[in-house]
């Protein structure tokens, strides 16, 4: 072991113009080569189990597109998709049908459904850490609610149509989300420590007056709109033609992004408002940041894919539990894990009762929805 | 806001002497209530507080609760504005600092921690290393701690005797082995003032005594500033350098032990009667209740 100097010799990164530059450093370190063992996340354990992780999705994803009413095996999809990709015409009609089924269904589909999966959890997990509470979700919260509510007033006006080669939905979305996390975070910001408890009760009458307000909607449009209406507010995937999913991708990408930068923070901010500030976080810039980035993928896979409750809450639970709170690892992990649990699920949803479908917000809730008792009642001693 | 240039001098002395009269804080007519302030009706929590804290002491704040003894170690992070009045860093306004400037300079442990997740203690006092982070803009906020960052938090584990914590989650610890990882942390951002509220609250009496001990090794080796609030007279008395003593919000007396901890002022303050007599080793005033006050003794 030799001792190293690099702290004490190195000054202080320099500040701005507007101060002068502090003293350095006063506490000398002597040098420790491997002093945490196992008990930090380092950055080859990550690359391990994201390279894990990417690996099994991608082999999800190809078991769920073999999944169906008609059974695609992997040779009949390889070859479909060399063809596709070198711009080959199938050459009989059994081909055609599999390459259209494929390709126009259900690849969009799997694919729609991963990237929903990942959003949520990804949501989940920045508003968990913002919250310092392990039961907040998007859709718990109401946020989910909330955007659901912009979409339903953009349909029942007509501006479900496009803007700027853009559907106005997810925007619409965002802004809905938007004001039921402001009602949230008030209420959190008002009592300085708000047990976890009374914020779970914001959720909750959050949802009652936003579900009301969608129902009232509902009951004012034609029925046949209003049917339409209520499939999506059950949470279905119903995968948009390749254009809007390329945009919808995009938009979707840049927030998870957004997101994904402020990992380090996230674990800064999970001590603690004050201690958070005491390492030189902007705290009120920063929450406001991760609010609006969570507002805006909320919006935007509830504007497509409806209210699909608790994946929020149950894959950063269970992904934190094996990889550990660090959010450097546990944001990407959870996004994962998220996308592939959707995709399972809608799997399910779509081949369990064939011919009808299932809305996938079904399934999730019934997955989701035994799990949050059980945190909430055997846990409890970890969430007072 | 002072000038920068004509500071430097007294950054550079403040540096070099450590305990030669250099002061940490200048704290000039404070006034502190929380809300908005209103033209009426003003209940200050802090009121015209005047005080220094010299470079390498360790500042002990008393006072009875809710004399604002919190507030003003809050102010001292610049985790709080003060309405009025000005409160100088080794010379330089806390204004003119940005909160990351703060942060390489001044570590604060609050009084509890309230930890939901699961993170292990390794993890929480590296956490401290972050306002010495690198920045590129690349990275996407991962930056993995460097040699450097585990050297400081593996020294500090070892100065608070956490190290065999270092894989444990924060949350499956005791009060006590809890308040140590958070002082592990500040220490780990390698301050040159460390604000600590209540340090001593959850700790039996010998960690009590350990940390103190501590501090004031961190005070002669390395002239750490130390300003510490505590509830416990006694160990204020034996630790400290020098006491405030906090009424109401003002300032009632400061100074050493022994000119502080007088039976006047603590009758003027606490509006009880203590004996005071002298520590039978440091020489120190040592407080302890009068009979009169002890229940259900004949």
């Amino acid at each position: 072991m030799m001792p190293s100097a690099g702290h004490s010799t190195s000054p202080a990164p320099a500040p701005s113009l507007a101060s002068p530059p502090l003293p350095s450093p006063s506490i000398q370190i002597a040098g420790y080569d491997q002093p945490f063992q196992g008990a930090i996340l380092t950055a080859s354990r990550w690359w391990v189990i994201m390279g894990a992780l990417s690996t099994v999705a991608l082999l999800l994803a190809l078991v769920c597109l073999q999944l169906g009413t008609q059974y695609v095996g992997l040779g009949q999809m390889a070859r479909v998709f060399t063809s596709a990709l070198f711009g080959l015409a199938g050459d009989n009609e059994t081909a055609v049908t599999t390459s259209v089924i494929l390709l126009q269904v259900r690849l969009p589909r799997v694919f729609l459904g991963f990237l929903v999966g990942v959003c949520l959890a990804s949501v989940g997990v920045a508003l968990q850490a913002l919250l310092r509470n392990p039961l907040a979700d998007p859709y718990v919260l109401g946020v989910s609610s909330g955007a659901a509510l912009g979409v339903s007033l953009a349909v029942l006006f007509g501006i479900g149509t496009t803007v700027l080669a853009l559907s106005a939905l997810p925007i619409c979305g965002f802004l809905g989300g938007l004001l039921a996390l402001l009602v949230v975070y008030r209420m959190a910001a008002t009592y300085e420590r708000l047990p976890i408890h009374s914020v779970l009760l914001a959720g909750v009458i959050l949802n009652a007056i936003f579900s009301a307000l969608i129902m009232f909607i509902a009951s004012i449009m034609e029925p046949n709109r209003s049917f339409g209406m209520m499939a999506w507010l059950m949470g279905s995937l119903t995968a948009p033609a390749y254009p809007a999913l390329a945009a919808l991708s995009v938009y979707l990408l840049v927030g998870l992004v957004l997101l994904f930068k402020q990992v380090r923070v996230l674990n800064i901010l999970a001590l603690g408002e004050e201690p958070a500030r005491s390492l030189g976080i902007d705290t009120e810039r920063t929450k406001r940041f991760i609010f609006l980035v969570s507002a805006l993928l909320t919006g935007a896979v509830v504007s497509v894919s409806g209210m699909i409750g608790f994946i929020g809450m149950i894959i950063p639970h269970a992904v934190r539990l094996v990889v550990g709170a660090d959010h450097r690892l546990l944001l990407p992990a959870s996004a994962l894990v998220g996308g592939m649990f959707l995709m399972v699920a809608d799997t399910i949803a779509r081949t369990s009762f064939v011919p009808s479908e299932v809305p996938v917000g079904i399934i999730t809730a019934l997955a989701g929805g035994p799990f949050f008792v059980y945190l909430l009642v055997w846990r409890k001693d970890r969430l007072a | 806001m002072s000038s920068p240039i004509g500071q430097a001098p007294t950054v550079e002395a403040a540096v070099s002497s450590g305990r030669s009269g250099a002061h940490a804080y200048d704290v000039q007519g404070l006034f502190f209530c929380y809300g908005k302030l209103r033209a009426h009706d003003v209940r200050w929590v802090l009121r015209d507080v005047n005080l220094h804290v010299e470079a390498g002491e360790i500042l002990g704040i008393v006072g009875p609760n809710g004399s604002g003894k919190t507030s003003l170690l809050k102010l001292l992070a610049k985790l709080a504005a003060a309405q009025q009045g000005d409160i100088a860093l080794f010379g330089t306004s806390l204004a003119g600092l940005s909160q990351e400037d703060m942060a390489r300079t001044v570590a604060f442990v609050p009084q509890e921690s309230a930890q939901m997740f699961p993170f292990t203690v390794a993890e929480t006092v590296l956490m401290g290393r972050f306002p010495h982070r690198r920045r590129t803009r690349w990275n996407l906020g991962f930056g993995w701690e460097d040699r450097d960052d585990c050297a400081a938090a593996a020294q500090a584990m070892a100065t608070m005797d956490i190290s065999h914590l270092a894989p444990r989650a924060v949350t499956d610890l005791s009060g006590g082995e809890r308040q140590r990882t958070m002082i592990a942390r500040a220490l780990a951002q390698t301050p040159r003032v460390l604000l600590l509220d209540e340090p001593t609250a959850f700790l039996d009496l010998q960690h009590q005594i350990e940390i103190c001990s501590v501090l004031r090794r961190l005070r002669d080796d390395h002239g750490l500033t130390v300003v510490i609030v505590s509830h416990d007279l006694n160990l204020a008395s034996q630790y400290c350098d020098r006491i405030v003593m906090i009424k109401e919000g003002a300032v009632r007396s400061v100074g050493t032990p022994s000119e502080v901890m007088s039976v006047e002022v603590l009758r003027e303050v606490y509006g009880c009667e203590v004996l005071i007599d002298p520590h039978p080793e440091s020489g120190l005033p040592r407080i302890t209740l009068p009979r009169q006050y002890v229940p259900f003794n004949v």
